[in-house]
């Protein structure tokens, strides 16, 4: 069974200088121990490999239920020299999402709308 | 005079460009106590100084001046929440000079006092830092500066990021608006905070809690709803610009106005908190190491977070410096394509205005080209669809130390509209500006070599002195 990551956790991008943090927030505390095992820095590096970040680090905020990733030298330059549109690299957020896990647990996916 | 009484800052600006509209609603919700306005993102400074060096009066965020005009009205007559922004750019002292003639077109306004916070400027300092042993190496690779200014690449702004102390210097001596160059944008915060608790500097707890209120609302509306995954589920129309209630123990609540679209909750609170960091343990400003994986967030009402047991460490010896060197010139050209076979159709455009540009004997140092609308381009290995859409948009760019050569690039696009192929559109626009690239160079500086400089003058005096 295969889950999307964007049914798992809210994900949400940013740059420092040449480099992009990917923020993973997870929408509940099995959501965010799934990831914790499995959303790994391999992971990660390898579907945004055609990025080529030079390393790919992840950090985590248990108290949170977030884990946040930072992908080294993955903008072309960051937005002083990047020939790409999306020079800030705003789009990894929403591409992350799209990143697929398999797994056997049932999840809790997004949080039901107040 | 130090006060235990909650403060009531609200951030009206995210960046230079942010919606002018945004400080009047803060202010109008009422309650402020501190109004901060962020106009300084990681370019914007190269972008003032290149304006500077062809308009000397200028070079700082003239957005402040529009909504300062806007605000003064009210906010002279009733008093209105104590102003700290960066807006000062590269030339503080006009900024500061023309906030001052704003003022003084009020009655009573004469009698503001304004503040200006120098002594990031290090533009002209270089070779002597240079000399002093000062690196000014490359953060990621090491490089020294000194290479580039062999190579002919002049440094264009070089700032060092101050932290609170000139700020809250500024707020102790009264001044109803703060006008700063670069510093750290949760200083911002910070600064006031400092100053009206009566915190002393290596208070690190608070000042790391101090510093995440200023962190999560640095970026305006991405704390309550905007930039968010979640936008179907928010409505943006009038977003709220975002509200720190920090308290005395460096905890805070995050709020917005009250009758303001968006919204404030754990969620969107994490989602800042997590904005551009790198380690969490030790996010570094100038004033305070910050550990944020001690940090708890939690909802206490509808639309009111409360963020609090941030810790904190003494901060690093030396301050971070945005430092931009002129790297060469670009231009970017769109063109819509269409048909049958558009992806084809679009690398062969690409490549046309290409193979015609090397006749010429044109290379450049760098270029590239995109076809939005596929979804080839997009980072990361999201789902495609295996049809060639019926439509894209070919983008392309390049870079190259010639100016004329870039020019030349932009030239190539318009002739394709005969000369091309049929079902492309978009050559009515403008041809292309060509600008000049300002590249960024991240490195540091240690303390002693940096001073901020703090002069508080009521709007009267600031209009009374004689230019040097």
């Amino acid at each position: 069974m295969t889950v999307r990551l964007g049914d798992l956790a809210l994900t949400r991008s940013g740059d420092k200088g040449n480099h992009v943090n990917l923020a993973v927030v997870a929408y509940s505390r099995e959501n965010y121990d799934f990831l914790v095992d499995r959303l790994t820095e391999g992971l990660i590096a390898e579907y945004f490999a055609d990025c080529r970040p030079t390393q790919v680090v992840r950090y985590l905020l248990p108290r949170v239920w977030s884990l946040n990733f930072l992908l080294y030298n993955a903008l072309d330059g960051g937005a002083s020299r990047s020939l790409r549109l999306d020079s800030q690299g705003k789009l990894f957020g929403v591409t992350a999402a799209e990143l697929c896990l398999t797994g056997h647990h049932a999840f809790k996916s997004q949080e039901p709308d107040r | 005079m130090s006060s235990a009484r909650t403060l009531r800052i609200g951030n009206g600006a995210g960046f230079l460009g942010d919606q002018l509209e945004a400080p009047s609603q803060l202010v109008a919700d009422g309650g402020l106590d501190v109004l901060t306005l962020e106009y300084l993102a990681e370019l914007t400074l190269s972008i003032l100084a290149s304006q500077r060096r062809q308009h000397p009066e200028l070079g700082y965020a003239r957005d402040f001046l529009t909504v300062l005009d806007d605000l003064a009205p009210q906010w002279v007559a009733s008093r209105g929440p104590r102003i700290v922004t960066n807006a000062g750019g590269v030339h503080v002292g006009a900024a500061v000079r023309a906030a001052a003639e704003i003022l003084r077109g009020q009655p009573g306004g004469e009698q503001c006092r304004v503040a200006s916070v120098e002594g990031d400027d290090l533009t002209d300092r270089i070779d002597e830092l240079l000399a002093a042993g000062c690196e000014l190496a490359h953060q990621d690779t090491g490089q020294p500066l000194q290479e580039l200014q062999k190579s002919g690449q002049p440094v264009v702004s070089a700032h060092a990021y101050l932290g609170a102390d000139g700020i809250a210097e500024a707020c102790r001596q009264e001044a109803d608006i703060v006008i700063t160059g670069r510093v750290a944008d949760a200083s911002l915060t910070v600064g006031p905070a400092l100053a009206h608790f009566g915190w002393s500097s290596d208070d690190w707890d608070v000042l790391a809690g101090a510093s995440v209120a200023g962190h999560l609302i640095e970026c305006g509306a991405q704390v309550t709803g905007g930039y968010s995954v979640r936008w179907q589920d928010v409505e943006l129309t009038a977003i709220g610009y975002p509200i720190a209630e920090l308290n005395a123990d460096g905890t805070c609540v995050i709020t917005k106005p009250e009758t303001s679209d968006g919204r404030v909750d754990r969620l969107s609170v994490v989602e800042q908190l997590l904005y551009e960091i790198g380690d969490p343990s030790c996010y570094l400003t100038p004033d305070v190491s910050v550990d944020m994986t001690t940090v708890e967030v939690t909802e206490m009402a509808r639309n009111r977070v409360q963020v609090r047991s941030a810790r904190g460490q003494p901060p690093p010896d030396s301050f971070k410096v945005s430092l931009a060197y002129a790297d060469g010139y670009t231009a970017s050209a769109q063109l819509l394509v269409a048909g049958r076979e558009s992806i084809r159709k679009a690398e062969r455009c690409a490549e046309l205005i290409f193979a015609r540009l090397g006749r010429q004997g044109l290379q450049f140092a760098r270029q590239a080209h995109e076809l939005l609308g596929t979804g080839r381009g997009l980072p990361g290995r999201p789902p495609l669809p295996e049809a060639d859409p019926p439509e894209l948009i070919l983008r392309l760019a390049v870079q190259d130390p010639r100016r004329e050569a870039v020019q030349q690039f932009t030239r190539q696009i318009a002739p394709l509209v005969t000369s091309g192929p049929a079902g492309i559109a978009g050559y009515a626009v403008a041809r292309s500006p060509v600008r000049p690239v300002f590249a960024f160079w991240p490195t540091t500086i240690p303390r002693e070599f940096v001073t901020p400089r703090i002069t508080v003058r009521s709007a009267k005096e600031w209009g009374e002195q004689k230019l040097g």
